[in-house]
């Protein structure tokens, strides 16, 4: 057998798996298998992307020949895609067990089987080539997060999982109107015959109705402000291990099912130069990164502090992405793979510190740097990287996305990124002062560093940061290939 | 009448238009999730209607019939129809978790506690949340 037919497993192995550890009793037996299910899927797609980077491939569902039967095309971008959510689940992974054994201790099996879920979703997101087949996957993955994110020990979480139901059901729906009318217009769901069919009927109305609700749809799900209101009490109040691998992969999909729709389907001369969304996206990025930037400077809670960074880092990548350049994909899709490692490391931190302190408030973690100073200085240095120091994953990105914005003749965007920036120095600065250069609170019982069982996984995750700063084979490359791809016409 | 031509397609933007205002305005949960309800039906009609030929038979081979409605839009739909579900059933339960741990399901009432209150408390200590402790 070679790597097109074993490609479909990296979904189906997780997607089968679910029901199985949800009739699994305990703790371990559940996690082992949720691992197992992740590891599977994190093989498939690395063997897989060095025969993406040489040309897409194609797999066909119940040997049904496209574009009648469904099928699974895969290029280099969403290969790339696809290996960063299965390697975040795979690294994560062993850091939840101790922090899922804290915080859910009880039926597991279900809180795992959910995380399958959620996870096989997503990778069904990332490599199918039909359209409606999207939305499916899109539902089971968000359906499955909200139940995830009421896991929350707050109650707090309840609310938050029921307004992102909400809003992330409209998104939904927005896009399955989106695809309705496409598939009006052309009597085809198969991305690639979309894109080949669509030239012909692509100056009409419905065309463009079809694209302004995928993009909004797409915007909600991605948290594009002024849509992402549903993310800061998600990310705050959900189960920390649900936190790392939403703020890792979730927003990310949904920022990839937009460049695959605007750039392969649509195709991005219709979709940049037919309709004003160079303007649109360039707004409401900026807007973005300083709204989200801005509130991040306040917040006394850190979960929310770092979720409404991520708002902020949406931001960079749209901002990429709108310039509408080859090089401003690469910077954007390159982002969204480092911001990943950042954001990954520094929620992975933080919930290292709740399972010693039990709050993530900065006013209880002041003077915490010297009780717990690995955790914390794993904190520090993802910190460096989300803002952006040479030599780590974060400086690599924002360098790429200067010079894509110099290139296409936009020089001041690199003065509101700088500016972005030293928010985020701000920001990350207040904790790290806090943590080392203030009094420990006196209702805080003194705690101790954290296992090895944790710390392990957290400088995994760190190193992750500083090796993808100095070797960009893996990361600038795998991006430009995935740039060539969505620019190159049919995925 | 051109304008019933389109009857189907009037309705649909009526009943999405009802359907995302009760999203929007309506305090209580349980009729958001109506809302949310009435919002994707509307979706359904649309698909529905796109697969309707005017005259045209069911999609079953059989002597005779040259003109049939597209089966697709229908298990397209179908498949919708069942995340529709789904989605229902995620909401309810959540807002019957919510009663339990506020006491309402009014938003209103729930004054938004995200930005108020910083009482968070360790796994086990919350209030309402009894079958999470650590």
């Amino acid at each position: 057998m070679n790597i097109v037919e074993w490609l479909p497993f990296s979904v189906l192995v997780p997607l089968i798996a679910a029901p199985v550890c949800a009739l699994m009793p305990g703790r371990t037996v559940p996690w082992l298998l949720a691992f197992l299910a992740a590891l599977t899927s994190l093989l498939i797609t690395a063997i897989a992307l060095p025969v993406l980077w040489q040309g897409e491939i194609s797999y066909p569902f119940g040997n049904w020949p496209p574009p009648i039967g469904i099928e699974y095309r895969v290029d280099a971008a969403n290969g790339l895609v696809a290996l960063l959510v299965a390697a975040v689940a795979s690294f994560v992974l062993p850091w939840a067990r101790t922090i899922n054994n804290f915080e859910v201790p009880e039926r597991q099996g279900i809180f795992y089987a959910l995380f399958l879920l959620a996870f096989a979703g997503l990778m069904g997101i990332t490599l199918t080539g039909d359209a409606f087949n999207v939305f499916v996957f899109l539902e089971i993955s968000s359906l499955s997060t909200y139940a995830l994110i009421a896991h929350g020990w707050d109650r707090r979480a309840l609310l938050a999982s029921f307004r992102y139901l909400i809003m992330g059901t409209v998104g939904a729906t927005f896009l399955l109107i989106g695809i309705g009318f496409l598939y009006m217009m052309t009597g085809t769901l198969n991305m690639a015959d979309l894109a080949e069919r669509l030239p012909e009927v692509r100056d009409t109305t419905t065309v463009r109705a079809a694209l302004a609700f995928i993009v909004v749809g797409l915007g909600l799900k991605l948290a594009l402000f002024p849509l992402h209101l549903w993310l800061p009490n998600a990310y705050a109040y959900a189960p920390n291990f649900i936190t790392v691998f939403l703020a890792a992969t979730a927003t990310k999909v949904a920022l990839y099912v937009m460049l695959r729709f605007v750039f392969t389907v649509f195709g991005y001369d219709y979709s940049f130069f037919a309709l004003p969304l160079t303007g649109i996206l360039l707004t409401l990025a900026i807007a973005g990164m300083f709204a989200g930037s801005w509130v991040a400077l306040f917040q006394p809670n850190l979960k929310r502090m770092l979720a409404y960074s991520s708002v902020a880092q949406v931001g960079y990548m749209v901002l990429g992405i709108a310039l509408a350049t080859s090089a401003g994909l690469t910077a954007g899709i390159l982002h969204l793979f480092n911001h990943a490692l950042m954001k990954g490391a520094l929620f992975m931190a933080l919930g290292t510190l709740f399972w010693r302190v039990g709050s993530v408030r900065l006013d209880d973690l002041s003077g915490i740097g010297r009780e717990m100073p690995w955790t914390m200085t794993a904190f520090a240095l993802a910190g460096l990287s989300l803002i952006g120091v040479p030599l780590t994953a974060g400086f690599i990105s924002k360098w790429y996305l200067i010079i894509a914005a110099m290139d296409a003749g936009q020089s001041w965007l690199v003065a509101l990124i700088v500016i972005t920036s030293l928010m985020a120095i701000y920001y990350i600065w207040r904790v790290v002062e806090a943590a080392w250069f203030s009094p420990a609170p006196e209702t805080r019982t003194p705690v101790s560093e954290a296992p090895l069982s944790l710390l392990i996984p957290l400088y995994v995750v760190v190193a992750a940061n500083f090796w993808f700063g100095i070797d960009t084979r893996l990361s600038v490359g795998g991006a430009e290939a995935a740039a060539r791809a969505l620019l190159g016409g049919s995925p | 009448m051109a304008g019933l031509g389109h009857f189907n397609y009037w309705v649909v933007v009526i009943l999405m238009m009802i359907g995302f205002y009760a999203v929007i305005a309506r305090g209580n949960m349980v009729k958001k999730i109506m809302g949310l309800n009435l919002f994707q039906t509307s979706v359904f009609i649309m698909f529905i209607s796109a697969g309707k030929i005017i005259g045209g038979s069911t999609p079953v081979l059989r002597e005779g019939v040259t003109v049939y409605s597209n089966p697709l839009p229908h298990v397209l739909i179908l498949t919708a129809i069942v995340v529709g579900v789904a989605t229902t059933a995620v909401g309810l339960a959540l807002a019957v978790r919510i009663l339990e741990a506020y006491g309402t399901i009014e938003d209103d009432e729930l004054i938004d506690p995200a930005e108020q209150s910083p009482d968070e408390t360790q796994p086990g200590m919350s209030s309402g949340k009894g079958d999470t402790s650590a």
